[in-house]
């Protein structure tokens, strides 16, 4: 029986190999989805058998935003403290995708090169999560936070709660469970959990904002229903909460910001206190979102026992995920491009462009295909009034440009904006209407960008990151 | 015309997930540029309405679980008010969960049955947790052209003698995804529907024809300039097409 399951891994593997290698020769893409839906077809199961293999176990990252910088963040650390990770680092982040990855680290006998140094990293859908928590048998289990995202697909807020809540209770009681404290949905939780829980935070008061933002959901108590009280905002609903009613209120941090230092054209400097004991990060990306992104990575990285040492090597060595905030220079002109998908997330990138210095040339693209939500109401719940009177060129692309535009002249920041549905058109009359040696910030949707990537790629080339780090 | 109107916006923090701000912009800049002094007052749980101090009343759409809330709300502190106020000819715009929720009664898809405010004669039943949902971008005809959005509903609405269909679907689901009906009008100035998208800003004709009716009442007479919608008129055009090519084609 065992020597036919063996064969039978063997034999999956291989054909998805072949699968992998077929779909990259023919141009179908990277190879990062099909071969894990056709290898569970000869074998199923065979995620779980192969992530057993993996001699330190597995990490799962999910939440709303931030998973694909937590994942990558958390697999530079564990290169830094000499594990060899499996890491589906291409954000194929379905069950296929993370089997996908799995087969690609295995030999065609289904066996993988050393295993004892293996550690698997992936960064889970949330909606995929029950699934891949039971396949997969995680020691850790992080979650960044909880937002609207892409209503069509899942419906309300409270689904993806309701789908988390039962997952977690059944993990077993070795495993670790990561929580954003800060974030009131993430943190609920730890009620739910049977194992050890280890909090993340920012206590950093300067970081706050006066004013909760419109795309704030989650502000009514899971308990009792009233309105939550806040001492500080930090974006969102993620901030130091307080239930008036029932007494619920952010718990205790294990690993916190103390500090965090937000200069234009700085890596973001943090003081970190952790159960390792306290010590600076350089972090080489902007925004606070990226610095709770940080923290989720150094929880998972802390959870695993790795020493701080290796955790500053790991976060220094980072780059950006290509395309989803990463600079680049093209024609004279210095490209960033930030992936932005639902209200919470876009605020968050308007924030710290607004915090950099000079007129901004923004190129925003919004696509309504399934990976982005059909649905573009979002874009009327983000507060771009944040950017009057700071935008040079304002430029809306995408298959729905003319509800960007739309949405852009309701908020009425001085520049009229122009539309250009076609991506390589807009990028080419952005570039052009750009002064050179200025920068220009492209926000596209997650189809949008895989376009704005691929033709980036080829007109640019990519400088170091950050010259600091 | 020096002109000032006064518009309650119902449960925005609560009632705020699907984009519906985005109605609240389009009149307040649709009123600003005709020097009209739009006042908005955010109405949440607990605060009373003064039917009288009001043109104007929206809601917006929102998940289960704020609808249980706000249902609870609106019965104990505006559902008598909002009665008054229509009545006198207040215009009341409903989109999605508020319509659901001024209508007689709600039938979520598990727990207790919510009891309506009733404004609308129409009632809401959400067919359990294995219906389909209706999900996609609408066209349909009003008796001012065409209207483009966005639904995103469970619940199916149907109804009664005396309320009539807002709109006819020409593309997407509707009320119930049977009948062909879109939303309700109740008199002449009570309107419920389930556009998102935001509805006005793409749909600047219809923003028009609630501040004029609004302008009429309190002044006897509404000359609304016209305004450069060259822009809503593209981001109309091209909504309807695309609702329209994935109609054909088939949903998702």
């Amino acid at each position: 029986m065992g020597a036919v399951l063996g064969l039978r891994t063997a034999a999956a593997v291989t054909t998805a190999k072949v699968v992998a290698a077929l779909s990259r020769r023919l141009g179908f893409g990277g190879g990062t989805a099909l071969p894990g839906l056709v290898a569970d077809a000869v074998a199923p199961g065979l995620a779980t058998r192969l992530a057993a293999r993996l001699g330190h176990g597995c990490v799962l990252i999910t939440g709303t935003n931030g998973k694909t910088t937590t994942a990558r963040l958390a697999r530079n650390i564990a290169q830094a403290a000499g594990y060899r990770p499996v890491h589906n680092h291409s954000g194929s982040n379905l069950m296929r995708g993370i089997t996908a990855c799995l087969i690609e680290a295995a030999d065609a006998r289904g066996q993988l090169p050393q295993p004892e140094q293996r550690l698997g990293i992936f960064e889970v859908d949330e909606a995929t999560l029950p699934e891949a928590a039971a396949a997969l048998s995680p020691r850790v289990v992080a979650f960044t936070n909880l937002f609207r995202d892409q209503l069509d697909r899942y419906g309300e807020v409270d689904s993806v709660a309701a789908l988390w809540r039962p997952a977690v209770a059944s993990l077993p009681s070795t495993t670790t469970v990561v929580l954003n404290a800060d974030d009131p949905g993430v943190a609920g939780l730890a009620d739910a959990c049977r194992g050890p829980v280890l909090f993340y935070a920012v206590s950093d008061p300067s970081c706050a904002v006066d004013q909760i933002e419109h795309a704030a959901d989650a502000r009514w108590c899971l308990s009792c229903g009233r309105e939550y009280s806040y001492s500080a905002v930090f974006y969102g609903h993620v901030g130091h909460w307080v239930c008036p009613g029932c007494g619920r209120a952010r718990p205790a941090a294990d690993i916190e910001a103390t500090r965090v230092e937000q200069s234009p054209d700085r890596p973001l400097g943090l003081a970190l206190s952790t159960p390792s004991g306290q010590f600076d990060l350089a972090l080489p990306l902007m925004g606070l979102y990226n610095v709770y992104n940080a923290l989720a990575a150094v929880s998972v990285a802390v959870a695993l026992g790795v020493p701080a040492e290796a955790i500053r090597t790991g976060v220094a060595s980072f780059t950006a995920a290509f395309g989803r905030q990463e600079r680049m220079t093209v024609r004279g002109r210095e490209v960033q491009t930030i992936l932005a998908k639902n209200p919470a997330g876009l605020n968050q990138v308007l924030r710290a462009i607004s915090a950099e210095e000079g007129p901004k040339n923004l190129l925003f693209l919004l696509n309504d295909d399934i990976a982005d939500g059909r649905d573009v109401s979002w874009i009327w719940d983000v507060d771009f009034e944040m950017l009057a009177g700071q935008a040079a060129l304002l430029l809306a692309s995408g298959r729905r440009a003319a509800d960007m535009a739309l949405r852009l002249k309701y908020a009425d920041i001085d520049a009229t904006p122009a539309i250009e549905e076609d991506t390589e058109a807009a990028l080419e009359m952005a570039l052009a209407l750009t002064p050179e040696g200025e920068r220009l910030y492209v926000i596209p949707t997650y189809t949008a960008m895989l376009r704005v990537r691929k033709l980036l790629a080829r007109w640019g080339r990519r400088p170091p990151f950050w010259k600091e780090a | 015309m020096e002109a000032a109107l006064r518009l309650a916006h119902l449960y925005p923090k609560l009632m705020n997930l699907y984009g519906d701000r985005g109605n609240i912009l389009s009149l307040r800049r649709r009123c600003q540029q005709r020097g009209i002094a739009l006042t908005v007052d955010e109405l949440e749980l607990g605060e009373p309405l003064d039917p009288a101090a009001y043109d104007l009343v929206f809601i917006g759409g929102a998940q289960d679980r704020e609808q249980r809330r706000v249902a609870a709300d609106l019965l104990g502190t505006k559902a008598e008010a909002l009665h008054q106020a229509v009545e006198q000819g207040v215009v009341l715009l409903a989109v999605c969960g508020g319509y659901q929720l001024l209508g007689r009664y709600y039938r979520p898809a598990a727990g207790e049955e919510l009891a309506g405010v009733g404004i609308f004669d129409a009632w809401t039943v959400h067919p359990g947790p294995t219906a389909r949902r209706f999900i996609g971008n609408v066209v349909v005809r009003w008796q001012g052209g065409t209207l483009v959005g966005f639904e995103n509903h469970g619940g199916r609405t149907y109804l009664g003698p005396s309320a009539r269909p807002f709109a006819t679907v020409i593309a997407g689901f509707g009320n119930n995804g049977d009948d062909g009906s879109e939303g309700v009008v109740q008199g002449e100035n009570a309107f419920g529907t389930y556009l998102h998208g935001s509805l006005l800003p793409k749909n600047p004709r219809f923003a028009d024809h609630l501040i004029a009716q609004a302008l009429r009442r309190r002044y006897g007479e509404a000359e609304l300039a016209p305004l450069d919608d060259a822009l809503e008129q593209r981001a109309h055009v091209e909504a309807v097409r695309l609702a329209k090519k994935r109609s054909i084609f088939g949903r998702r």
